[in-house]
């Protein structure tokens, strides 16, 4: 693979991961990462949306007047979460039944938009595809991690399967809303020491 | 009393920050300076009280299933619309956005100034659209649809002006390199849900 591809596809994994550096779509992150399974479902949920999405505004960015471009952009979304939630209906109910309104919500998901606006329009379709492909995927990573360590510590479970002994009480405090945010904060302070990225 | 009722879960209890994650990016991004994060709080509330209640009347008019069996003369009673509940909740969000600004601007020119560019990115914050597909969620009447809009709204102006005020004293503590800003905030976050909770079981 060129290496400029490279870049566009692994860059969104660490060093501008959509969540812990651009800060972006971090409502979802917290609110679908109760347990592993429903975390991947809305990762690809999520990641198709946004790589059909950024392939979509850019074939057409030659077109788009830039007066409507945010009611054309939020048509293209809005129709993409629509076929990804009637999907999600058909195949997998239970698990769309937990997400809730959070597929909905994907049409305000601010990575879907952000990419959008600060990608697809100003670059080429092979190009776009890419990127919405690489921020999908970092935006799952962030997710797994979160769910996996809710999940570990909530049910003493991943996935599903049993990791800790039977007679593990299981935390419930990871579980609720403070766990999650807490979590994700300290995830973040791990990111950025990592990466050595310092916001000011 | 059950609207107060309702109004107290909306506001404390099932907070729409704290407990559902909703409109967190406006809340990481504007919770900088207290001033800015009212105006943007009172944005959000009389937004959120507009869109719920004409939400409502569309989903329960023309979306619903059998919704559009008023129509005389055709037979519509099985028809389910509520696939396009997305698209029509965004678009009457950003065109409801639009008439607010432009009535904001003709009659209350300093209001208008006063929320400036915070007006237009009201349309992209998922609480509001959260706000109108819990309502579909949870089969709200008209009258709730309106308490729980206005009240969703005065809870999120709660979180985010209380935010606003711990982060500016943060500015002033010595963290590590990598918890600075968003990692901290998160975890302040996390704390302030904590404190939400215990109103938890408040029961009118």
């Amino acid at each position: 693979m060129a290496s400029a591809a490279k870049k566009l596809l692994m860059d969104p994994f660490s060093d501008n991961n959509p969540i812990t550096v651009q800060v972006l779509g971090i409502c979802s992150a917290l609110a679908v990462t109760v347990k592993v399974d429903t975390a991947i479902v809305m990762t690809l949920a999520l990641t198709s949306v946004l790589t059909l999405s950024n392939l979509i505004i850019s074939v057409l960015r030659n077109v788009i007047p830039s007066g409507i471009r945010m009611i054309v952009e939020m048509a293209v979304i809005a129709s993409l979460v629509i076929i990804a939630d009637q999907l999600l209906r058909a195949y997998l109910f239970d698990i769309s039944k937990q997400l809730s309104v959070f597929v909905g919500l994907i049409i305000t998901n601010c990575i879907v938009m952000g990419r959008a606006e600060a990608f697809a329009l100003q670059n080429p379709p092979k190009d776009s595809l890419l990127d919405g492909l690489g921020n999908g995927l970092g935006y799952g990573i962030i997710l797994i991690a979160v769910a996996s360590i809710r999940e570990f510590f909530g049910f003493g479970s991943w996935l599903g399967f049993k990791a800790l002994p039977e007679n593990y009480m299981g935390n419930g405090l990871v579980l609720l809303a403070p766990g999650a945010f807490i979590i994700l904060g300290l995830l973040i302070w791990g990111q950025r020491t990592i990466s050595k990225y310092v916001e000011d | 009393m059950e609207y107060l009722n309702l109004a107290i879960k909306a506001i404390f209890v099932e907070n729409i920050l704290l407990a559902f994650f909703l409109g967190m990016c406006s809340f990481l991004a504007c919770s900088k300076k207290v001033d800015t994060a009212i105006g943007l709080g009172f944005a959000v509330i009389f937004v959120l009280t507009i869109t719920v209640p004409a939400n409502w009347a569309i989903h329960h008019f023309l979306l619903a299933k059998g919704a559009l069996a008023w129509i005389p003369g055709v037979d519509l009673s099985g028809l389910d619309l509520s696939f396009l509940n997305f698209i029509c909740f965004i678009a009457t969000i950003a065109s409801m956005v639009q008439l607010v600004e432009m009535i904001l601007d003709k009659f209350f020119p300093k209001l208008y100034h006063a929320l400036g560019i915070f007006l237009p990115l009201i349309t992209v914050n998922c609480a509001i659209l959260g706000g109108s597909l819990f309502m579909v969620e949870r089969e709200y009447t008209a009258l709730e649809s309106v308490v729980y809009g206005f009240s969703s709204g005065v809870g999120w102006l709660l979180a985010i002006a209380a935010m606003a005020a711990i982060r500016k004293k943060l500015r002033y503590s010595h963290l590590p390199d990598g918890l600075k800003g968003l990692g901290i905030t998160m975890i302040m976050t996390g704390l302030m849900a904590m404190a939400f909770m215990c109103f938890s079981g408040i029961n009118l």
